[in-house]
């Protein structure tokens, strides 16, 4: 049987900002047997609530350019972003059932010799995981049980809704995201606020950081008032942006200091596949850059070289 | 008196919120249906469904911080107040968390609905700053948070990946095409007037 493989579509923050969840995804996905192929030339997704909210079709067109560069290869793409996801999925599918859309998307395309054919599906890595590798084969390779580690969940929006239209899961109850992220052997600990969004999306935080970690700062207490976690785990870049980055914003907008290590469910992975955190660079997280300081080690309950 | 107070504070509050004193109440004779047209053509279809429970701004994470009320602005877009809708600084709070569209009982999609009143607003001029500037880059770099420091690259590299991924940020002619397309589409064209609304 022919290796299965997944263009891999990098987005914009995990490349250009945090790079170690590129590096860990590759880590993982070699592990588990699958192929990554770069998408060259891909662009922005383009930012769902940003450019979505600007003008529907040029976000359509743009997101299909970016689908066109997987349909010429013929394979599925993957991405490990929430915000990306969602743009390449809703377009892809906004575009297979609406005739009006697709026509208008493929019109502007012509200008660039593209043409939208509806011939991939997209999978957020989180789906990919667990739909198409499953648990069984995630758990063959977990060589390092992260054993005692006290891990929240923030699941982030756009990789399950809107419900009705993704079926992914149930947003109100979700356990794809939980269920992956136990494989680790991390001790899965809930909050009342597991579920509200991180704040960044829908151009917020772009519009108004302080707003936007008002919703982070509240995830934060719910956090803490059930006890506090070692690690934030997110399967989406730009809401670890905004949990991790949003630690040192937040101690300059309001009188409040917080110190969570946040991983991406790869970096997480890569963890508990038994890859050391320098292979892919977790101290790297713009915390600890900010910070000048380090993961907690000792919570993680791994010893870095550092 | 239909209801008690407990402060005098909190009826001091209803008070400036509701009174004609404070601002004009707006007549509203014969709805005007073209707002609610145009909105259900980009990306709101199923916006006349809603029946007000509420069950969006209940469970709305912006609205229970700011004065971001998305059955209020779906109401007012429902009776035609256009300018009202587009207008206000409030729109722009939503994150798109879709948790409302989740649970809304109408199958309204509130948040698609709010993206679709966004669009009428962009497109009538209504941008933010930051915004068109963010749409700017996507335009210059091909990406919204572009590779655009030799540190991003001293990052990556320090990750253990080469410096410049094969994403837009290597290849100039994708950047190119997405120019191609914001100039058929007229997406560069909306971006600039603002820039010149600005000056
Ligand atoms: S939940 Fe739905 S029906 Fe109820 S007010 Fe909001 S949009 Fe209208
Ligand atoms: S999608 Fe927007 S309007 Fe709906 S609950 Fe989330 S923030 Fe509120």
């Amino acid at each position: 049987m022919a290796k299965k493989s997944f263009y891999h579509f990098l987005g914009c923050i995990i490349p250009h900002r945090y790079p170690s969840i590129e590096s860990a995804a590759k880590l993982v996905f070699k592990d588990l047997g699958v192929g990554l192929l770069d998408m060259e030339g891909a662009s922005c997704c383009p930012a769902p609530g940003v450019f979505g909210s600007f003008d529907r079709v040029t976000w359509a067109t743009i997101a299909a350019r970016n689908l066109t560069i997987a349909e010429a290869g013929g394979h599925p793409i993957t991405t490990g972003c929430n915000g990306c996801f969602a743009s390449l999925w809703d377009a892809n599918h906004e575009m297979k059932h609406d005739d009006e859309l697709r026509d208008a998307v493929n019109e502007n395309l012509a200008e660039i010799d593209r043409e939208f054919k509806g011939s991939i599906e997209v999978w957020h890595y989180v789906d990919a995981l667990y739909s198409q590798i499953g648990l069984e084969k995630i758990r063959e390779h977990i060589t390092r049980p992260l054993k005692g580690v006290r891990m929240a969940l923030h699941p982030g929006c756009h990789w399950m809704r809107p419900k009705q239209i993704k079926k992914k899961d149930d947003s109100e109850r979700p356990h794809i995201f939980r269920d992956i992220c136990e494989t680790s052997g991390a001790e899965y600990v809930p909050y009342k606020d597991e579920l509200i969004c991180c704040g960044a999306g829908g151009a917020v935080r772009t519009a108004d950081v302080k707003l936007a970690l008002e919703f982070t700062k509240q995830k934060f207490d719910s956090l803490l008032e059930a006890g506090g976690a070692d690690i934030i785990v997110t399967p989406c870049p730009f809401c670890e942006l905004q949990l991790d980055m949003g630690q040192v914003e937040i101690q300059k907008h309001f009188e409040a200091e917080y110190h969570f290590d946040v991983l991406h469910v790869m970096e997480l992975l890569a963890l508990s596949f038994g890859h050391e955190p320098e292979e892919f660079g977790l101290a790297t997280h713009l915390q600890y850059m900010q910070r000048k300081n380090q993961p907690n080690w000792e919570r993680l309950g791994i010893e870095a070289k550092t | 008196m239909y209801f008690s107070m407990n402060s005098t504070t909190s009826l001091l509050s209803v008070l400036i919120l509701t009174s004609t004193e404070e601002k004009s109440a707006i007549i509203i004779d014969t709805p005007d249906d073209s707002f609610v047209q145009m909105i259900k053509k980009t990306g709101g279809p199923n916006i006349q469904n809603c029946y007000q429970c509420g069950t969006c701004s209940g469970s709305c994470p912006a609205g229970a911080r700011t004065n971001y009320l998305v059955r209020g602005i779906i109401r007012k877009a429902l009776l035609g107040l256009k300018e009202q809708c587009i207008s206000s600084p409030e729109l722009w709070y939503c994150t798109t968390c879709y948790t409302c569209t989740d649970r809304c009982p109408q199958d309204v999609m509130p948040t698609d609905v709010i993206k679709a009143i966004r669009n009428v607003a962009v497109a009538e001029g209504y941008m933010l700053v930051p915004h068109q500037k963010t749409a700017l880059k996507v335009l210059e770099a091909g990406h919204a948070v572009p590779l655009d420091s030799e540190n991003w690259q001293n990052l990556r590299e320090k990750v253990g990946l080469e410096r410049v991924p094969p994403n837009a940020s290597r290849y100039p002619e994708a950047i190119e095409e997405i120019r191609k397309i914001a100039k058929k589409t007229g997406f560069d064209k909306l971006i600039e007037e603002k820039e010149e609304k600005e000056e």
